[in-house]
C-alpha cells in the first residue's frame, strides 16, 4: 500500500510550493502575522493586564495553530476538487496506486507543511515570548497533530460532497469560519450566549481548541479525555462517510 | 491468434439509460483493435469496464486471463492506460511524472529518459505539464501508458483536439507500439484514424455493437459501390459505358463523365472498355467507399451528426 506514497507526497509538496501563492501564502503570511502581533503586544506584556498576558501566552499560539490548521483544510478541499474535476484523480487511480495512498499523500503534504510553518513560527516567536513560558512543545505538537487529522477528515467529507471545484473554497469557508467563531478561540465558550454555546458543543473545532489550550498550559492528557474522544469520533465518522460517498470523477 | 480480451454480453446502465447493452467481442494478441462510433455511443464506458475502472451490471470480462474487477491491481501492473481528457497536476514536470509512474509498478519500468527521447519529449523534460501543447500532453500520456512495459495498451480518443500534423505523428507512435509486440485497444470517432491504424474495428452505436471486422472487409461487405470519374472529349463514350455490366448510372458534365456501379470488377471493366474502343481520356480516378460510408449505411446517419 505504501508504494509510491513518499514519491507522490514529495512531488505534491514541490508542486504546491510552485503555486504562485503556495509557499508565501501558507508559510510566509502566518509567520509574518505572528511576528507583527507579537511585536505589537509582546513588548508590553509584562506591564499590562492578565488578559493580555493570557492572550500572548496561550491565546496567540493556539490561534495561530488553528489558523494554520484551517488553512490546511481549505487548501485540501480545493486541491481534491480541482484534481477530481481535472481527471487527475482518475488518472492516478488507473495505476496500481491504491486510492488510500493517493489521499494519504495529500494529508501528509498538509501535515508536513503545517509542521514547517509551526516550526518557523516557534523559532520566530522565541524572541518575543516573555521568559518563563515553557510550553510542552512535544505534547502540543501531538495535540495539534490529532486536531489536524480530525479536522482534515471534515475537509475530506466536504471534498467528497462539493459538486465542482468552483464551490469548494466557498463551501469550505462557510463551514470552517463559523466553527472558529464559537470555538472558544476569540472568547471563552462559557462567555457566549446559551444558543451559541449549544452550537459550540456539537462542533469538533471547539474540542480541538480546548485540547490545544489545555496542553499548551501544561494540563495532563487525561484531563482532556472528553476532547480527545470528540476528535476521535469526528475522525472516524467523517472518514467512514467519505469512504462511502467519495467521488473520483 | 490468441485472444487477450474477452468481453461477453456486458451491460452498463446509468439511471434508466443503457450506456452499453449486450456488448461482446474479443481482441487478439498483437493487433490494433478499434472501438469506433459517435460520441456517447458507449466507447469509453466499454473501455473503462475492461480497464477495471467501472463494473458492468451484467456480463463477463476477462483481460490477460484476469478479472478486471477482482484482480484490478494485478491487471493494472500489466496494462497501460491513456484516459480521455485526462490532466495531470498543472505544475508537475514531465520527468517527475515519468519518474512517479515508473515507481508505481512492481515490474521493472523501462528507461524513462529513453522513452521521452523516442516520443520527442526530451527537450521538454523540465517543463511543467500546463505549458505543454496538446500534442505534447498526449505524447506524455503515451509515455505514462508505456512506462511499465505493458502487454496491452488502452488509448481512449487519443487524437481528439489535435491538429492534423500532430495526429499523424501520434499515429506513427501507435504503429510503433504494435511493432513492439504489444496489443493496442483504442477508441475513436474519427473514421480516417480507424481506417489507417486498426487491424480490426467494432462499430458501436447506442451501446450496441453493429459489426466487427477489418476495415477493408467491412467496406467490401457493406459498400460494393464503385465510382469512376474520367474526362474525355469522345462524345460516344457515355453510350459505350452503358453496356458495361453492373453500371447503374452515368452522368456527363462537360467533358467529365461519372460512372456509378457496383462490384470489384467495375474499374477493370471500364478500363477494358476504354482500351477496346480507343477512347482518349485526359483524367481518370476512382472513388472508393470507406468506413465513413459503412457507418452511414449501417446506421442511416453520418458519424458527425
Amino acid at each position: 500500500m505504501l508504494r509510491g506514497l513518499w514519491k507522490l507526497t514529495w512531488i505534491e509538496i514541490k508542486i504546491f510550493l510552485r503555486e504562485p501563492l503556495g509557499a508565501i501564502g501558507t508559510i510566509g503570511i502566518p509567520v509574518l502575522v505572528f511576528l507583527v502581533v507579537g511585536r505589537m503586544v509582546g513588548r508590553r506584556t509584562a506591564l499590562t493586564s492578565p488578559a493580555t498576558s493570557n492572550f500572548i501566552g496561550v491565546g496567540l499560539p493556539v490561534l495561530a495553530s488553528v489558523l494554520i490548521l484551517i488553512g490546511a483544510v481549505l487548501s485540501l478541499v480545493t486541491i481534491i476538487s480541482i484534481y477530481r474535476e481535472g481527471g487527475i484523480l482518475k488518472r492516478l487511480r488507473a495505476t496500481p496506486l491504491r486510492p488510500e495512498t493517493i489521499l494519504t499523500a495529500h494529508v501528509m503534504v498538509k501535515l508536513l507543511l503545517s509542521a514547517a510553518t509551526l516550526v518557523l513560527m516557534v523559532a520566530a516567536g522565541k524572541r518575543y515570548y516573555p521568559v518563563g513560558i515553557h510550553a510542552p512543545l512535544v505534547g502540543f505538537t501531538m495535540a495539534l497533530l490529532i486536531s489536524t487529522c480530525s479536522i482534515l477528515s471534515i475537509g475530506f467529507l466536504i471534498a467528497s460532497l462539493v459538486p465542482t471545484a468552483r464551490f469548494a473554497q466557498p463551501i469550505g469557508a462557510i463551514i470552517m469560519y463559523p466553527m472558529m467563531a464559537v470555538s472558544g478561540l476569540f472568547a471563552p465558550v462559557e462567555s457566549l450566549p446559551p444558543a451559541a454555546q449549544a452550537v459550540a458543543k456539537v462542533l469538533p473545532l471547539t474540542y480541538a481548541v480546548s485540547l490545544l489550550e489545555g496542553i499548551w498550559k501544561g494540563d495532563a492528557w487525561w484531563a482532556h479525555a472528553r476532547d480527545l474522544t470528540a476528535l476521535a469520533v469526528t475522525f472516524i465518522v467523517c472518514t467512514a462517510v467519505s469512504a462511502k460517498v467519495f467521488r473520483w470523477e | 491468434m490468441r485472444p487477450v480480451i474477452h468481453v461477453s454480453a456486458i451491460r452498463k446502465t446509468y439511471g434508466s439509460t443503457a450506456a452499453v447493452d449486450d456488448v461482446s467481442f474479443e481482441v487478439n494478441d498483437g493487433e490494433i483493435f478499434g472501438l469506433i462510433g459517435p460520441n456517447g455511443a458507449g466507447k469509453t464506458t466499454t473501455m473503462e469496464c475492461i480497464e477495471g475502472l467501472r463494473t458492468p451490471d451484467r456480463g463477463a470480462i476477462s483481460v490477460l486471463g484476469l478479472d478486471p474487477f477482482n484482480d484490478v491491481y494485478k491487471l493494472q501492473e500489466r496494462i497501460g492506460v491513456q484516459l480521455q481528457q485526462a490532466q495531470l497536476q498543472k505544475r508537475i514536470k514531465v520527468w517527475e511524472a515519468v519518474d512517479l509512474w515508473a515507481s508505481l509498478y512492481q515490474r521493472n519500468a523501462i528507461d524513462g529518459e529513453r522513452l521521452l527521447e523516442q516520443l520527442g519529449l526530451i527537450e521538454k523534460r523540465n517543463a511543467w505539464f500546463m505549458t505543454l501543447s496538446g500534442g505534447q500532453k498526449q505524447r506524455l500520456f503515451i509515455a505514462l501508458a508505456l512506462i511499465n512495459d505493458p502487454e496491452l495498451v488502452f488509448l481512449d480518443e487519443l487524437t481528439t483536439g489535435l491538429d492534423p500534423q500532430a495526429r499523424r505523428a501520434i499515429w506513427d507512435l501507435v504503429r510503433g507500439i504494435r511493432e513492439r509486440g504489444k496489443t493496442v485497444f483504442l477508441t475513436t470517432h474519427l473514421m480516417e484514424e480507424a481506417e489507417r491504424l486498426c487491424d480490426r474495428v467494432a462499430i458501436i452505436e447506442h451501446g450496441r455493437i453493429i459489426d466487427i471486422d477489418s476495415p477493408e472487409s467491412l467496406v467490401k461487405r457493406h459498400c460494393p459501390e464503385r465510382t469512376v470519374v474520367l474526362a474525355t472529349d469522345d462524345g460516344s463514350a457515355a453510350e459505350r459505358f452503358r453496356a458495361i455490366p453492373r453500371v447503374e448510372a452515368i452522368t456527363c458534365r462537360g467533358s467529365q463523365v461519372t460512372i456509378r456501379g457496383s462490384g470489384d470488377d467495375l474499374v477493370t471493366e471500364v478500363i477494358h472498355c476504354l482500351s477496346e474502343n480507343r477512347i482518349r481520356v485526359t483524367d481518370f480516378r476512382t472513388i472508393l467507399p470507406n468506413l465513413e460510408d459503412v457507418f452511414l449505411k449501417l446506421t442511416g446517419h453520418s458519424i458527425r451528426d
